[in-house]
């Protein structure tokens, strides 16, 4: 291997984005462990004690389910649509299809506030705010393209031709479908319904402007107490999110990875 | 194969189409085909790509839908009939075996969709498995075999349910030579045991030749011709099919009245044929390799023969014989094949006298040769062997 005055510098730089990356990760998880009421970097001394006022309080708990089960409903509302939706699209030769992958891909790319906004409003006339189908609603908004891009993946790389040779064997369209292609795009429809949980489970924005005292995520909660009181619980609710979602998006990637290194 | 399956072994159906037509946006794919394939028959489609064979191949199967026409498998109307319906079974180029199911699960599942009791099943998936020779490799992935296994495991996945039909499209297209000979005999054998009517999509017209009970010629869409294969090799009704069937030597000219036939005029030479086409219109004078000799120059030509002067420009040996090209004065580049018990003495370079008997010649209409104006008595231009419609 080189070793030179280039690569030493490279690998230093590499290492500082990294650290710049991971910094706030690195504040958070400390502070979460504090013996102290307060939110002081470095902590003085250890305890546990505020992942168990995490635990014990039943306005943590309820923020806490409420958002397992809005990104368990999310995930598999979009898993449904966006694999339908990645079928059709790669499969239909419309001319509008371009027009409708971007339409579909659009919440990746408008500012989330102004959907945000927009959600507001609609959900105002039509009594959503608060509710569980209206966090569902607008959360599967978001978290369709992170369906839609790893299954259109999965299918631009399966053979058209398998589907056909399962309809000429006897099999429905339904039945050739849910026999051949799904089993053969399962790993992209794996990652895009982790992705899509992890979307919703982490998703501060739009959830701000359509909670209600009765229904709040986890996210929403949080930036609620850090505004009213400063209070270490919301480091462990924090360090509780990263966990979680780390382990989830590590899952996501290794299952795409372990297809590509199969076919 | 147990003796039960061997009782109700599938019947062929017989097929019609009738003026099928497929347009695309820019194109016609397949131009108003109309073919009767017989119960049992191993039909063809032979043909250069983009000949509309594939098409028509996939609109039998219910993957296209033709734009006009009408299709019958059985006596039964199938324009409107998804695939799923139409008993039909289908061999692909590059196998389509499910990757994620093993030999025998993949051998299972049209039987699983025509919900066969699961005991039934495996006996079936054992005998179809016997059938092309891979008995015991029920257990392994389809990417554990080779070529040649995956796609004989295909062929039985496509005849375990005894489909009236089997179509194939190309299934050897992947494979060498060496396999490719050796399965072409296993599908002969087993379309002689499922008694099911084949219809076989390929290019290469040995394979054709070595298959089937009949060959359907395509071109641009159409079918030029359908017989079997001694008729288009013998009786080739067009320039395309004698020149895209084994090899041809094509000499052209333009047709001149004769007493009892017709005489072609070629450069400044004449040569007879016999048959008739209108006098002034382009033509061609197709004789196979084995019936032109090349002797030389000097050696006077037998009465009844056709004679021309050429040079020997190639002398290829083939160890059963040896093939000479053979080069008219207007560059029209002749093939002569000699056995290797009676080679004649001409070597490479040597000026000779291209011979065939007057009624070994093929009168053929040249629809290449017909924009050139027809100038009697002046010399003829004569295209060079270009193989038309390629």
């Amino acid at each position: 291997m080189r070793t030179g005055p280039a690569r030493i510098a490279l690998w230093a730089f590499s290492a500082l984005v990294g650290l710049w990356l991971i910094a706030p990760t690195l504040v958070v998880i400390p502070l979460s462990f504090t013996d102290k009421a307060s939110l002081v970097f470095p902590p003085s001394g250890w305890s546990t004690r505020w992942y168990a006022n995490f635990f014990s309080d039943p306005r943590w708990l309820d923020a806490l389910f409420s958002s397992l089960q809005v990104g368990a409903l999310v995930a598999v509302v979009a898993t449904v649509l966006g694999t339908a939706a990645a079928i059709a699209l790669t499969r239909s030769g419309s001319r509008w299809v371009k027009g409708s992958y971007g339409l579909l891909l659009a919440p990746m790319i408008v500012p989330t506030v102004v959907v945000a906004i927009g959600v507001y409003a609609l959900f105002l006339q039509y009594n959503l705010l608060g509710t569980l189908l209206g966090f569902v609603t607008a959360h599967t908004v978001l978290a369709l393209p992170f369906v839609i891009i790893p299954v259109t993946a999965s299918l631009r790389g399966f053979d058209r031709r398998l589907e056909d040779a399962a309809l000429i064997c006897g099999a429905t369209r339904w039945g050739a479908i849910r026999q051949v292609t799904l089993p053969q795009i399962a790993p992209g429809v794996v990652s895009g319904a982790l992705f899509a949980f992890v979307t919703s489970f982490d998703e501060v924005v739009v959830s701000l402007f359509i909670q209600s005292p009765y229904l709040q995520t986890l996210p929403v909660k949080m930036f609620a107490s850090v505004t009213r009181d400063t209070d270490p619980t919301i480091a462990a609710a924090a360090t509780l999110i990263i966990v979680f979602t780390t382990v989830l998006v590590l899952a996501a990637t290794f299952t795409t990875a372990r297809r590509n290194r199969v076919r | 194969m147990s003796a039960e399956t061997s009782l109700i072994k599938a019947r062929g159906a017989r097929i019609e189409l009738a003026q099928v037509r497929k347009e695309y946006a820019d194109s016609v794919a397949v131009d108003d085909v109309s073919l009767v394939i017989e119960p049992g028959e191993f039909m063809t489609l032979l043909g250069p790509s983009g000949s509309g064979k594939t098409t028509t191949l996939n609109i039998i199967a219910g993957f296209t839908a033709a734009t006009s026409g009408t299709l019958t498998v059985g006596g039964k109307q199938m324009q409107d009939l998804p695939p799923h319906r139409r008993d039909i079974g289908m061999v692909f180029q590059h196998y389509a075996l499910f990757p994620h199911m093993t030999v025998a699960e993949n051998v299972a599942f049209p039987l699983k969709q025509r919900k066969v009791p699961k005991a039934r099943r495996a006996e079936m998936v054992e005998a179809a498995l016997e059938t092309v020779r891979l008995g015991g490799y029920g257990h392994r992935r389809p990417r554990e075999l080779s070529g040649g296994q995956q796609q004989r495991v295909a062929l039985a996945r496509a005849v375990v349910y005894e489909p009236s039909v089997l179509l194939m499209d190309e299934p050897l297209g992947a494979l060498d030579k060496k396999l490719r000979e050796s399965l072409q005999l296993e599908i002969k054998r087993v379309h002689q045991e499922v008694g099911s009517t084949f219809v076989f999509v390929t290019h290469d017209q040995e394979e054709a030749l070595v298959l089937s009970d009949r060959i359907a010629v395509f071109n641009d869409g159409g079918i030029q011709q359908v017989g079997t294969a001694s008729e288009l090799y013998e009786k080739p009704r067009s320039l395309f099919v004698a020149e895209f069937l084994g090899e041809s030597s094509t000499v052209r000219g333009r047709v001149e009245p004769d007493g009892d036939g017709s005489c072609l005029r070629v450069g400044d030479r004449t040569v007879r044929v016999a048959g008739r086409l209108p006098e002034g219109s382009a033509a061609a004078v197709v004789v196979r390799p084995e019936h032109l000799r090349a002797q030389p120059a000097a050696e006077p030509v037998a009465p009844g023969a056709n004679a021309l002067p050429a040079r020997v420009t190639q002398e290829i040996y083939l160890g059963s014989g040896r093939k000479l090209e053979l080069a008219l004065p207007d560059g029209t580049v002749l093939l002569a094949r000699e056995q290797a018990d009676r080679l004649s003495g001409v070597r490479h370079g040597d000026e000779v006298t291209v011979v065939w008997d007057v009624e070994r010649g093929v009168l053929l209409d040249d629809p290449s040769g017909t924009t050139h104006p027809p100038v009697s008595g002046d010399r003829t231009p004569v295209a060079a062997a270009e193989k038309s419609g390629r």
